[in-house]
Parts: structure tokens; C-alpha cells; sequence
């Protein structure tokens, strides 16, 4: 069965008309075309920004990365794109899930409950996380926090002869001080995208989950695009599996 | 091995590791002494540095003062900086300065550089661009209290006073020294220069009655091998925009030395907050999964 967007009543753009997501049998449609499209354009830059500014950042430990990009002047000279590519996706990113991430009173409670969360106490999530998680959104509105000090920053680093040296000297904190919230970031968020949460990586690739991923992960979600309710549908499957059937 | 005195380097910027060579050869540390009360602003030093270190001309801005262009620039390294100061007493004064690189013991250039080995001191006391290896970010120009170093956005490249490192290496003095006709610049070693200094001072306060005359030597920066006779050291800002007390932004010391290397040991704990959340919590994986047959960890020994 393929489709394209039945998510949410959007209508499919261009890029995702350019592309094809196939939603098999007991799986979900989660990330669109366009969506995947702008999560890997944001991967790129964010990589090729951090190798080049690392380099930059501490020369005596990552020296070895300015060579990756043609040298030192070309590192100085490409950072600022590559920074600038990394806002821009962003920035479209931001406008494709703005809705998403509005926070709510069930990312409070979350948030509260963290712990449970980190300590894997509970097996499913609790049945009000809707489509992301309140971690999540924590981390997505602090990238775009991040992107506007890069912005800001960068900008007064790139052009210091219109800044002036005090700009720049201040700016250099700023931006130093995003990159490693970032670089801390980046590793929680490859961490729960592939081995920490099994079959979520699938989704910002094949663009679909599982739906005993949705109700373990998403239950408010799941609910949503299904109709079912997701400790049911749960239960259901356990009963089965402990009667000996196959899943 | 040579007799000739070769400048050996005693600090890198952006460089991991100790620095080649360093103490290999003791130096006597040099300085080029300006005596601001004698500088008859002729410009014969600044014509002698564009035609030794080679510097194409360029046209200049007049500014209605008798100073050839309102600041230095990436190809016109040395500037008399011409300032017509009224004093309280409404005397007036022509106070004129050789506005250079002033080769800071402790240079804010070398330490914002982020490029290996674009800018070195030499155990002389001499801070040298590497044009070769500077990346042109511009940092040095941020981490300069003097606003020396200039950017030439065609090369890519900062560029600033060498004092003549080439001649200096040589025995020779810097190339402003050997044209100024009045003898208001010398050039020796520190002490030299420092003794030169006080004595002039002295003579100063004694003879012109200056009691505010005084030598410029900032120990903020830990000295600087370029010093001043001021006839009013209290104000170094008339010449020019001298500071008083130049300091190195904190990004460029306390940051960049301290917190940075620190900044990121707290970045990596994420990096081994997960993979040591996967040992000891595992994955959190899709429900139902199959019923769990042990949670707690087998007993110990052979049983």
C-alpha cells in the first residue's frame, strides 16, 4: 500500500511529491518526504559545521579536521555556509513542525517525571505523549534557541571589520557555548534514534513506524491516526503472544 | 652550525605540544624605544617601512591633519598619528605618535589565533604573522588591545608590523630606526631601552619641567617591546588612541585556555551518559516483548 500524506490533513508539497513513502501492513506513516528531506539537510550542515568549527574551536585537539575540508582558509572560509545551511533547513524545519512542538501541559508533566523515563521505569509511555515527547520538543526548541545565537554570532564573526573586536570577542563565547549544548545534544539524540529506542531510526528514513512502536513511544499519537486505543491494542498482542501464538 | 644569530621561537599559536627548538638559544630580548617628544611627524619612518618590507602604495585619505591616512593598513604598517591637543592652560600641543605593532610580551593576537603557527613569538620578543598558515578568521584582530593587525579581504590574510624581524635576525635594526633623522626612535635591547627611557624621562621632568612625563611600557600585556616617552603619561589616550591599561578580551584568555578544553569534557559526559545508559538500562524497546525470564543479576561462584 503506498501513500503519501494523510497525516494530520496536510497537503503533500513538492518534495514530497518527488518522493514516495510505503506504508506496509501494521505500520505507521510518521515522517513525510519533505520532512525526511529537511531532517538530513539539517544532519549535513549540522556535521560539516561542527567538523569545520571544532577545528577551529580547540586547533590542538581537532587539527585533524581542517584538512578533511581543504585546509585551514578553506575551513574558515566554508564554516559560515555550512553554519548558514544549518539555520536555513532549520528554520524550514521549524515551519513544518512548529505545531508539533507547541508545548502542553502533558510535556509538564513529563518533564516532571524524567526520571521514569531515564530509568526506563515504565515500559510504555504515558498515554498523553502525542506525536513527540516532551524531551523532544526540549531539545528542538533549544536548537532553535541555538540557531538564533549562531545567527547572531556568526554573523558579527563573519564580518568583524563591522563589529568591532568587543563584538567579536563576546559573540565568540555565545557561539562556543551553543556549539557544546549542541555536541552534547547531538549524542542524546543519536543515542534514542537507533540503539537506545529500537526500529525508531526506520522512521526518518523509510518514513514509517511500527505500531507497537507508536503505542509504546506515541500513545497519544497512535491513538490519533488509528482510532484504537493504544493499551488495548497492547494488551491484545501481549495475550497473544503469551497463548503462544506468533507476533 | 652558524654564528648568525637566528630568531628562535619560543611561542605558536593554536599549537598542540611543546614548541620546537624552545630555549635551545638564549636572546636578548629587543626594543625599539619612541620618544614622542622628539618626533617631528616627517614620515621618514613610514616611507622606510613600505620600501623595505616591499609594500605596494596605495592612495591615501587626507583627513585635514598631518597624518598620511586616518589608520594603518594591511600594506602601510607604520602610521604617525598626528593629534592637536589643547591643554587646560590653553597651550597647545602637537602630539605625535608612531602608532606599530608594539610586540606585546603577552600578545592578544597570538592568543585568539586559532591557526597552527600563524603567529609566533620569537625569544627576542618579536610577534610574527605567518601569513602561510593564518587561516583568516581574524580573531588576532579581536584579541589586540593596540588595533594593529589588518585584514586584506583579496588575500584572505592579516597583515602587521614585523619590526623588521628579517633585518633584526640579521643584526640590523628595524627599517623606521635607521631613517628617523631626529633620534627619537633607538632600537637595543630592553633594558637598553628601558634605561634610555628613564633617563630621558628624568630629563624631562628636570629640564621642562614635564612632571607628567613618564615611559609607556603596559604591564597588562606583560610589557611590550615597542615602549614610549610620553610628555604626559597619564593620558595616553591623546596620542592617538593609546590605552591606558590595554587588556586581552577574556574570551581570548580565561575562555578559550580554560573553559573551552572544560566546555567540552562536559560535552563528551553525554557521550558516555549514553552509552552507559545502554549498559546499565538497555534499550527501551517496543512493547509487548517477550516475558522477561531474569531481571536480576545470576548469583556469583561456581555453584
Amino acid at each position: 500500500m503506498a501513500t503519501t500524506v494523510k497525516d494530520f490533513g496536510e497537503q503533500p508539497n513538492r518534495i514530497d511529491r518527488m518522493g514516495r513513502t510505503v506504508v506496509h501492513e501494521g505500520e505507521l506513516l510518521r515522517h513525510t518526504v519533505y520532512t525526511r528531506f529537511l531532517h538530513w539537510m539539517v544532519g549535513i550542515f549540522f556535521f560539516l559545521a561542527l567538523l569545520s568549527g571544532f577545528g577551529i574551536y580547540l586547533p590542538w585537539i581537532f587539527r585533524w579536521f581542517t584538512p578533511l575540508l581543504g585546509g585551514g582558509p578553506a575551513t574558515r572560509m566554508l564554516h559560515p555556509w555550512f553554519g548558514l545551511g544549518f539555520v536555513i533547513f532549520f528554520g524550514l524545519q521549524v515551519l513544518n513542525w512548529k505545531d508539533l512542538m507547541r508545548w502542553t501541559e502533558a510535556d509538564t508533566r513529563w518533564m516532571r517525571n524524567i526520571k521514569s523515563y531515564v530509568r526506563n521505569e515504565e515500559a510504555v509511555e504515558p498515554p498523553d505523549v502525542g506525536f513527540f515527547n516532551a524531551g523532544q520538543k526540549f531539545q528542538f526548541w533549544e536548537i532553535v534557541c541555538g540557531c538564533v545565537a549562531y545567527l547572531i554570532t556568526g554573523v558579527l564573526m563573519w564580518f568583524p571589520e563591522i563589529f568591532g573586536r568587543i563584538a567579536v570577542a563576546i559573540a565568540y563565547v555565545i557561539h562556543d557555548i551553543s556549539a557544546l549544548i549542541m555536541l552534547a545534544g547531538i549524542f542524546v539524540h543519536i543515542y534514542l534514534s537507533t540503539v537506545g529506542e529500537p526500529h525508531t531510526f526506520q522512521s526518518m528514513t523509510r518514513g514509517t513506524v511500527r505500531e507497537d512502536w507508536a503505542w509504546t513511544h506515541h500513545p497519544a499519537w497512535f491513538q490519533h491516526v488509528t482510532g484504537r486505543d493504544p493499551q488495548q491494542a497492547c494488551e491484545e498482542v501481549r495475550r497473544r503472544m503469551s497463548a503462544g501464538e506468533k507476533h | 652550525m652558524s654564528d648568525r644569530t637566528t630568531l628562535q621561537i619560543v611561542q605558536i599559536s593554536g599549537h598542540p605540544g611543546p614548541v620546537p627548538g624552545k630555549g635551545v638559544q638564549r636572546q636578548d630580548q629587543v626594543c625599539k624605544l619612541v620618544d614622542t617628544t622628539t618626533c617631528i611627524g616627517c614620515k621618514a619612518c613610514e616611507v622606510a617601512c613600505v620600501e623595505w618590507n616591499d609594500l605596494p602604495f596605495q592612495p591615501t585619505t587626507f583627513d585635514n591633519t598631518y597624518q598620511t591616512m586616518p589608520e594603518t593598513n594591511w600594506n602601510y604598517w607604520n602610521l604617525i598619528k598626528f593629534n592637536e591637543h589643547e591643554s587646560k592652560d590653553g597651550t597647545l600641543q602637537w602630539l605625535m605618535r608612531k602608532d606599530q605593532c608594539m610586540h606585546c610580551a603577552d600578545p592578544g593576537c597570538l592568543r585568539a589565533c586559532p591557526a597552527d603557527g600563524a603567529i609566533v613569538q620569537y625569544s627576542n620578543g618579536i610577534v610574527d604573522f605567518q601569513q602561510e598558515h593564518c587561516i583568516g578568521c581574524q580573531y588576532c584582530v579581536s584579541g589586540c588591545p593596540f588595533n594593529i593587525p589588518r585584514f586584506n579581504s583579496s588575500t584572505k590574510k592579516v597583515y602587521k608590523c614585523t619590526l623588521c624581524s628579517d633585518r633584526v635576525s640579521e643584526g640590523l635594526e628595524p627599517a623606521c630606526i635607521k631613517a628617523c633623522p631626529t633620534g627619537c626612535l633607538h632600537f637595543g635591547t630592553k633594558d637598553d631601552m628601558k634605561m634610555l627611557a628613564n633617563t630621558r624621562v628624568t630629563q624631562l621632568k628636570e629640564h621642562y619641567g614635564m612632571e607628567k612625563a613618564g615611559v609607556y611600557d603596559p604591564q597588562s600585556v606583560g610589557g611590550t617591546h615597542v615602549m614610549y616617552v610620553l610628555h604626559d603619561a597619564t593620558t595616553p589616550e591623546l596620542y592617538g588612541g593609546l590605552p591606558a591599561v590595554p587588556t586581552i578580551p577574556l574570551s581570548f584568555t580565561a575562555w578559550k585556555s580554560f573553559f573551552k578544553p572544560l566546555g567540552l569534557a562536559a560535552a563528551m559526559l553525554s557521550f558516555f551518559g549514553v552509552v552507559f545508559h545502554y549498559i546499565f538500562e538497555g534499550p527501551r524497546r517496543i512493547q509487548p516483548e517477550a516475558p522477561v525470564k531474569l531481571s536480576e543479576p545470576p548469583a556469583r561462584g561456581n555453584q
